[in-house]
């Protein structure tokens, strides 16, 4: 073993100075050069800063689109899905009271209509997207108390969707915080 | 097809229209001909001088195998101690605590072997000293490691009587300076230009639109999880992994992501073929293979899409599928695909929670642990594979009455016994630790540990003990992922798991290289009409079949107990 140990000590500091040191602040130096200059982009409004463009946040007031459930209650210090199993019955309970509250708040909204998003957690519990079906079925409550036109709100909802990668990968989805932002600028 | 597949097919496409040249890059690498790469030569000759190592003595197996295994064993305890007492060293802008005793033994570990099981989360166990020097340091020599165990391996293979594995710094050394640094800057730029964070920057506090108080977690990520997924190692930065927004923020990134981990392990089977000039060997591999993907992606794919009967039941409609613990922008069919990709390949990130998947998408994705060799972690996937192949090297010699052979060499009973033993090993290692930990939970619920055994399971019934299978699998198969709804933060855990990480990641690493040591030292038979051809797809069934019957014999009572008893009762 003896010959072997000083070798792998010099290696090992050698090693600890290129992928520790050199390789993360070539990274940070290049990300400088990124949208939010590496350190997250933010979205502002009127000069303040809201939120994070990534980053999902809560919206429990019926005037705004509202986003999935989370089980970190969308706390970014930290990130977690819920991990219950899909048999487990208290969590099925939870799911019950969820899509319960929905129908309560968004009248006239059939319960065969909701999309399971609306009443699952996310895997990261700062999800900041919606499929387009779950913010649309959200219009009706958002005109009622805005006293907006529904159409209008469907419009802008169809203007915010973001299409599958290149038109022909992965999901349509609607970022829920860019979302909000314009409907709060909506005369 | 539908977006959702689309994107599943062209991912696995571009993977492998972009690891076939890269394994041929790799054979040139390690054969010293003359690559792209060649301006890292001064580079690796400062490094050679410097550390006082001579790249072009031979090592036999053994003199291989002490380098690797005193430098790994250096590592440990350098590891263990940074996160021991990471609170008291600089880069703590969050002021996170250090480990404890017992999370800084499993975490240690866990990077070491190429695991990253993490009982800790990111944002708050761990600093950003300990997260680039520990985690993200050890995510490279870890992969380097695996890598440079398969090219010692090859060594011995390529030539017809030898006793040189090649030299261990120095294939080491050559895997970081030419695959796996370069592979992980252009992975972490593409990150970087699609908004995960690079900056030194610590925490931020904003008001939302709403008007509540939030902090935001960040930190330099963008570097880790770019090695994360081309070292097949999988450790997070933040605590859920590549399905939080930062660590993953679209679909490019995570089609980005998903070839960075398949990649090397891909290209090294093509490597195999260029490297000991055996080419049809590595396509029957690679068939295999991609068979044995197949076969646990396409139902997995198919369950996820379809979405959860106990939700149906409820009365929602389930347009994007099963959506607990899934991310809008990822969807069902790329979430299940990346948990087949990654429990196969051992790399371990995850994009949705397992916890939540379907039953036996959850058993899915732990017989691509079980089996651990298709594809398999960088290196590491095929020595794997090769365990297979002597086993059904000898099976298929006894069946047709003569002595077993694999290129050109005999196999005899000293091969095969090794071999033997690292499979069967392998299986009652994980099963033994299931036991201890099912025996602690129904016997023992309230031992003082920091999470007492009877609140250790999130969910109740057979996935309460599929989360306890899950771990111990994960943990044997050096993959990282977890049901993570398992309290797993306290001594039982952190101990047990630790020890059959390291006992599951060198036992495999050791058998193959004393395994290839011993045949290369026998004298060359040269190949007759009485071989048996190994690199026939008559044989790849052969191995195919020799991977299904041991998995299927070890796992298949522990799997009835979880993920199909649950199925049968939904």
């Amino acid at each position: 073993m003896k010959k072997y140990i000083l070798p792998a000590l010099k290696l090992t500091v050698v090693m600890i100075v290129l992928l520790a040191l050199v390789y993360p602040a070539l990274i940070a130096a290049v990300g400088k050069a990124a949208p939010g200059a590496g350190k997250g982009e933010t979205v502002v409004v009127n000069g303040k800063v809201v939120g994070y463009a990534l980053i999902g946040q809560k919206f429990t007031d019926d005037k705004y689109f509202q986003g999935r459930p989370s089980a970190v209650d969308y706390n970014a210090a930290g990130s977690a899905g819920s991990n219950k199993g899909p048999s487990n019955p208290d969590y099925l309970k939870v799911v019950q009271e969820r899509i319960d509250s929905f129908l309560v708040h968004n009248p006239g909204v059939k319960k065969e209509e909701i999309p399971a998003e609306l009443v699952t957690a996310s895997g990261s519990g700062l999800d900041p997207d919606l499929s387009p079906a779950a913010a649309k079925i959200q219009v009706k409550r958002i005109a009622a108390i805005r006293k907006l036109d529904e159409a209008k709100l469907t419009a802008l909802v169809e203007q915010h969707i973001q299409k599958p990668f290149l038109g022909l990968m992965g999901p349509a989805k609607v970022n829920v915080l860019k979302l909000n932002v314009a409907l709060d600028k909506l005369p | 097809m539908n977006t959702e597949l689309t994107g599943v097919v062209v991912t696995f496409l571009i993977t492998v229209l972009l690891a076939f040249p890269l394994g041929r890059y790799i054979a040139r690498v390690f054969r010293g001909d003359r690559t792209i790469t060649d301006f890292m030569n001064p580079v690796e000759r400062f490094i050679f001088r410097i550390s006082g190592i001579d790249p072009t003595k031979r090592m036999n197996w053994k003199e291989f195998l002490k380098a690797m295994l005193t430098i790994n064993m250096l590592w440990f305890v350098y590891a263990f101690f940074l996160l021991l007492f990471q609170d008291k060293l600089p880069l703590n802008p969050d002021g996170n605590p250090g480990q404890t005793p017992d999370l800084a033994f499993n975490t240690a570990i866990s990077f070491l072997v190429n695991c990253d099981l993490q009982h800790y989360s990111g944002e708050s166990g761990a600093t950003y000293l300990t997260q680039l020097f520990v985690m993200n340091f050890l995510m490279f020599v870890s992969a380097a490691t695996g890598i440079a165990a398969l090219v010692g391996v090859l060594n011995g293979l390529k030539e017809k009587t030898t006793n040189n594995l090649g030299n261990f710094w120095s294939i080491f050394t050559k895997t970081i300076t030419r695959l796996l640094l370069p592979l992980s800057i252009v992975v972490a730029l593409l990150l970087v230009f699609n908004g995960t964070p690079a900056s030194f920057d610590g925490k931020d506090t904003i008001t939302t639109l709403q008007g509540d108080t939030v902090q935001v977690s960040r930190g330099p990520a963008a570097g880790m999880i770019a090695i994360k997924h081309i070292g097949t190692n999988g450790g997070g930065w933040f605590g859920a992994n590549s399905a939080h927004p930062l660590e993953n923020p679209n679909y490019f990134t995570n089609m980005v992501e998903l070839v960075a981990q398949m990649i090397i392990p891909i290209a090294m089977i093509f490597a195999l073929g260029f490297y000991i000039n055996r080419r049809k060997f590595a396509y029957v591999i690679f068939g295999v293979m991609t068979i044995g993907m197949l076969c646990l992606l396409i139902p997995t794919i198919n369950w996820e899409v379809n979405g959860s009967p106990a939700i149906a039941q409820l009365g929602v409609a389930q347009p994007t599928g099963a959506m607990e613990g899934k991310e809008v922008r990822f969807g069902p069919a790329s979430s299940g695909f990346w948990s087949i990709v990654t429990t196969i390949i051992s790399t371990g990130s995850v994009n949705s929670m397992h916890d939540s998947s379907m039953p036996l998408s959850g058993m899915m994705q732990m017989l691509g642990m079980m089996i651990n060799a298709f594809y398999g972690g960088c290196g590491v996937g095929i020595l794997n594979y090769l365990i297979y192949v002597i086993i059904a090297v000898f099976i298929a010699g006894l069946m047709v009455g003569r002595t077993p052979e694999f290129m050109g060499h005999k196999v005899e009973a000293r091969e095969v016994k090794i071999a033997a033993i690292v499979t069967l090993f392998s299986a009652f290692l994980l099963k033994a630790g299931v036991a201890l930990a099912a025996y602690f939970v129904a016997h023992h619920p309230e031992a003082a540990w920091a999470v007492r055994p009877g609140n250790w399971l999130n969910n109740p019934g057979y996935h309460g003990f599929s989360e306890m299978l899950y771990e111990f699998t994960s943990a044997n198969a050096n993959n990282g992922s977890g049901f993570e709804g398992l309290g797993d933060n306290n001594i039982f855990w952190n101990l047990s798991t630790g020890i059959v990480l390291i006992l599951s990641r060198f036992i495999p690493i050791i058998g193959p290289i004393a395994i290839v040591g011993l045949l290369a030292n026998k004298k060359f038979i040269p190949e007759s009409p009485g071989t048996l051809r190994t690199d026939s797809v008559t044989f790849g069934m052969m191995t195919f079949a020799v991977i299904i019957i041991i998995n299927a014999l070890s796992f298949f009572p522990a799997l009835t107990l979880g993920p199909i008893a649950e199925y049968f009762s939904m």
